[in-house]
């Protein structure tokens, strides 16, 4: 009777063990909805005041009085000049006579807020950039610079046909495309350059706070506004511009406009901010 | 008192030929070493992906340095590099795991 007791109390020992050993493990997976909620509920509840769509709007939803310069602003647009450029390149048909409609679903009006996705053939992200250029390559045309003026026009026109439509960013049941949301988690919270910053220093742990004159904007709806045109640039920057100059300004060399890291940065951070309505292209100081 | 003073000939002239590359100016091959060994740690750097600005400009210095003959300064420039890269290196390795820290939750 000792005998069976001992037993049964060990047997029960290790299922006890086996039970607790596995939340450790849950830790360190990954569960895109749960990390998209909590990534909202820590900026709605940093900034109670804003309403969720709010944070489309980056630092000039955070400061009354930006938010006075920004409402000015919108009425004659800075980046206006962008999206009527971007407008005639869209148009206009490549040297085969085809356009960049033919490249993408609804002639490629109003589905900004699907990009990137996982391309489940390939086994990678594809963001806008990635396939506007592709499209190019296909119809037989040169790629282009993908933090120059031409791909941030494109984008701009291209967001502008989505404004108010809400990110819609799917993972497919595919454990590569969990693998590049993680792979863009990791990328957005590693710590790099001699400064010794992460995204999420800047974007997360400190919006709102000014890093010399300039007010951080959340990491949440960061990208809706892309492409964007910033003051301190003097013109438009995509979003390929966007991560390769943040990482120059921590002291870090930046990867290669569209490397895989960066596309599944992209990824991440745009899956994140699922159900907030695009609203670039943006203007930011 | 004879034999004395050829041991303190001797032991002179061991600690001047001790001390004589310390004070000597860096030669070229001095430079290429120090090159060499920062290159490698910036390149271990680059495969971590975490190279820094900071290592590419005084590796630049080093080798403007080094084509205007001025070694002492390129050695000098290629151990700022080295360290920085190592540190890189560092940052890269420990970071591995520290990042999860950041996450919210």
């Amino acid at each position: 009777m000792r005998t069976a007791i001992q037993i049964i109390s060990a047997a029960f020992a290790l299922v006890t063990l086996a039970l607790v050993g596995q939340p450790a493990k849950a830790t360190d997976s990954v569960d895109p909805v749960a990390d998209a909620k909590a990534f909202q509920k820590y900026f709605t509840t940093k900034f109670p005041k804003l309403k969720l769509s709010d944070f489309v709007n980056g630092p000039y939803s955070l400061n009354e009085d930006m938010h006075r310069q920004w409402v000015e602003k919108e009425e004659f647009p800075p980046y206006e000049f962008s999206l009527d450029a971007g407008k005639e390149m869209f148009t206009k048909p490549f040297k085969n006579g085809k356009t960049y409609a033919d490249c993408f679903a609804d002639k490629g009006i109003g589905v900004r807020q699907n990009y990137p996705y996982f391309d489940e053939k390939e086994g990678k992200v594809v963001t806008l950039e990635l396939a506007l250029n592709r499209c190019r390559e296909s119809n037989g045309e040169a790629p282009i610079s993908y933090v120059k003026d031409d791909m941030a026009a494109l984008t701009a026109y291209m967001a502008f046909t989505s404004r108010g439509k809400p990110f819609d960013i799917k993972i497919p049941s595919d454990p590569r495309a969990l693998a590049a949301f993680e792979n863009g988690r990791e990328y957005f919270y590693t710590r790099r350059g001699q400064l010794n910053f992460s995204c999420a220093s800047c974007h997360v742990q400190n919006p709102g706070e000014r890093i010399r004159a300039e007010i951080l904007a959340p990491a949440l709806g960061i990208l809706n506004a892309m492409p964007i045109y910033r003051s301190e640039w003097g013109g438009m920057g995509t979003i390929s511009r966007r991560f390769t100059s943040c990482n120059s300004q921590t002291r870090g060399v930046p990867l290669e406009p569209q490397s895989d890291e960066y596309r599944d940065l992209e990824y991440y951070l745009s899956y994140v901010s699922n159900g907030l309505p695009i609203s670039g292209p943006g203007a930011r100081p | 008192m004879k034999m004395f003073s050829r041991k303190a000939i001797v032991a002179l002239a061991l600690l001047v030929a001790g001390a004589a590359p310390a004070l000597a100016a860096a030669s070229e091959a001095d430079f290429k070493a120090a090159y060499a060994a920062a290159d490698a740690a910036n390149k271990q750097a680059g495969t971590l992906r975490d190279q820094w600005t900071v290592t590419a400009s005084a590796l630049a210095a080093a080798k403007k340095a080094a084509d205007a003959g001025n070694f002492d300064s390129a050695v000098a420039e290629a151990k700022e590099a080295e360290a920085l890269a190592k540190a890189s290196v560092f940052q890269a390795t420990s970071e591995k795991d520290a990042w999860k820290a950041e996450i919210i939750r």
